[in-house]
């Protein structure tokens, strides 16, 4: 039992995390709890506390919009919180799509999909030019561009306040990263996975790597999300420097050597 | 060609080149289909949107999808767009025939909207200095009459949109109309004072007939626009128009082009009477 705790924990508090936070909103609109209303896109903490996505208002200022004092201070905690404490943990601790990517490279994993993929055809770096594009395109359209196709706002919305048709742009996304490319979508298209990865390089949480305890087994990168990241691992001890890094603790947890943990940046010695 | 392999190496130069034109070349044609599909979704008129919200162009702009309007409405009157409602995902709007808007004099749903896409000061007025909030200036669209399946246009008696209007006797009024096909009847048929109603659909909903004869629509679809050419010469208040109005201004079409007399005749050579 303490060793499904000890090989779980993370993923179990994540868990937590993502459902308690699906359910807050859905019951704000359900049964009337007014601890956390509105969406991912804006929201309102304890009828008090404003929260809103600042990727969603960077395209909405490209797209001409003014913004009001309200949301820019909630852009602001969450921009300020992400950026100096938890990095890109939106991706793997709130996003709702992380539990359908999630289970499409589990299933990758058991049907033994990843084998079969003979090369990887799309580049890790896609989801900057994607994320560019959404800027040039608000601008362009007058509307925020992401948002009107955010398969992230979608699922969420959809557990709110119904799913409509959303279901199948879930489920493509579902098949994409099932069978077309691995970590298909959160690892190479998304715009706000990519708009976290480049606010996370100075964040405080980050994984720690004790290479003299390393046995090479490679259990970390085989569940890494980004694998990339874990460049260091087996070859020296340091920190794991990367924004793309969503701070998920797969690997922490699949290390069976104690190689690995959570820590403060060593804001010091860059090299650890 | 013949000096390399099958799978070519190629300078770091060249591979540096070539995948910036993939990626640009890739960005071109992801842009264009999100853009269309942008353009798509934008361009759907029929759309009626909560209380004091911008006119449809900037309320895209600024609408941030949080359903907060949606979540303050006691009557569940607000919905939010799904994928395949056929309009903008994420955004309010309203049906009237199923749940109109209620007009609640507090009206919860704009204070909450955090973007200021549903603008308080277009529903708010100064009472004793002090500025209060008034739902009867909201114009979320505006009620038509189809004359031809509204029964009181055959002498049917039925006042049920005007009983159903919160602004009773303002928004709808009723006109009284000699019935000559009987002689000895009236008509008394309900007439929208486009000034006044202020879009709610309350008289769409409580309409008897099968479809609604009395539906709203929003104002930029319903409602013409006469420019600054004619002035009720009679009416003060509109005379006061002219002020502001430029000499310069002429409504430059192919036919304007024309003497007044082609104008109308003038048939753009669509029948050749030869
Ligand atoms: S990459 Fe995008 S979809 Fe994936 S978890 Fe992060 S924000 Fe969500
Ligand atoms: S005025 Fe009242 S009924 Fe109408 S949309 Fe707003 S909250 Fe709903
Ligand atoms: S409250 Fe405002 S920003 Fe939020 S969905 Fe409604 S109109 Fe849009
Ligand atoms: S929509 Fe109908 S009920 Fe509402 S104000 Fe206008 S005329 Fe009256």
């Amino acid at each position: 039992m303490s060793n499904l705790w000890k090989n779980y924990r993370f993923l179990a508090l994540r868990r937590f995390v993502q459902i308690g936070l699906l359910f807050l909103y859905f019951s704000a609109n359900a049964y009337g709890f007014k601890i956390l209303t509105g969406t991912l896109s804006s929201s309102n903490l304890f009828q008090a506390i404003p929260l809103s996505d600042p990727f969603a208002l960077l395209q909405m200022f490209s797209a001409g919009a003014i913004l009001s004092m309200d949301v820019l201070i909630g852009g602001f905690i969450i921009l300020v919180f992400y950026m100096s404490i938890g990095g890109r943990a939106f991706c793997s601790w709130v996003c709702p799509i992380n539990m359908v990517t999630d289970t499409a490279n589990w299933l990758r994993r058991k049907l033994y999909l990843d084998k079969i993929e003979k090369k990887v055809w799309l580049s890790k770096n896609v989801r900057y030019w994607v994320f560019g594009l959404a800027l040039v395109l608000s601008f362009l359209s007058g509307v925020a561009a992401f948002e009107m196709v955010s398969p992230i706002a979608m699922l969420h919305r959809g557990i709110v306040f119904g799913m409509g048709m959303g279901f199948a742009a879930v489920l493509c996304l579902f098949l994409f990263d099932l069978f077309a490319v691995k970590n298909g979508w959160c690892g190479h298209l998304c715009p706000l996975g990519a708009f976290y990865s480049l606010v996370s390089k100075q964040n405080v949480l980050v994984v720690k790597h004790n290479q003299p305890n390393c046995t090479l087994c490679m259990k970390c990168k085989d569940v890494c999300p980004e694998k990339q990241v874990l460049a260091i691992v087996g070859k020296r001890s340091g920190d794991v420097v990367f924004g793309e890094c969503t701070k998920c603790g797969r690997c922490i947890e699949v290390c069976e050597d104690d190689a690995l943990s959570f820590g403060v940046r060593d804001y010091i010695n860059k090299n650890g | 060609m013949s000096n390399l392999s099958k799978k070519a190496t190629i300078s770091d130069r060249r591979r540096f080149i070539s995948l910036m034109a993939q990626s640009i070349g890739l960005s071109a044609l992801g842009g264009m289909i999100w853009t269309g599909y942008i353009q798509e979704a934008k361009s759907a008129p029929l759309i009626l949107r909560p209380p004091g919200a911008k006119n449809e162009l900037d309320f895209l702009r600024m609408c941030i999808k949080c359903g907060q309007c949606a979540l303050a409405c006691p009557y569940d009157t607000l919905n939010i767009a799904k994928p395949g409602d056929n309009m903008p995902v994420g955004t309010p709007y309203f049906i009237p025939r199923e749940i109109p808007c209620y007009m609640c004099t507090d009206i919860p749903c704009v204070p909450v909207c955090p973007t200021g896409a549903l603008d308080e000061s277009s529903v708010s007025k100064v009472e004793d200095g002090r500025t209060v909030l008034e739902i009867k200036k909201a114009k979320m669209g505006l009620a038509v009459v189809d004359e031809e399946s509204c029964i009181a246009f055959w002498g049917i008696q039925c006042d049920a949109c005007y009983r159903a209007c919160p602004l009773l006797d303002e928004a709808i009024t009723l006109e009284y109309k000699r019935n000559t096909r009987t002689g000895k009847h009236a008509y008394l048929v309900p007439k929208v004072i486009s000034d006044v109603c202020t879009g709610c659909g309350l008289c769409e909903r409580a309409c008897v007939t099968k479809k609604a004869a009395i539906f709203v629509l929003p104002r930029e679809v319903s409602q013409g626009d006469l420019g600054d050419h004619y002035i009720k010469g009679w009416d003060k208040a509109d005379e006061k128009r002219l002020k502001n109005v430029s000499t310069e201004v002429t409504t430059q079409t192919t036919r304007s082009e024309k003497t007044p007399q082609d104008y109308l005749n003038d048939d753009g050579g669509l029948f050749n009477n030869e």
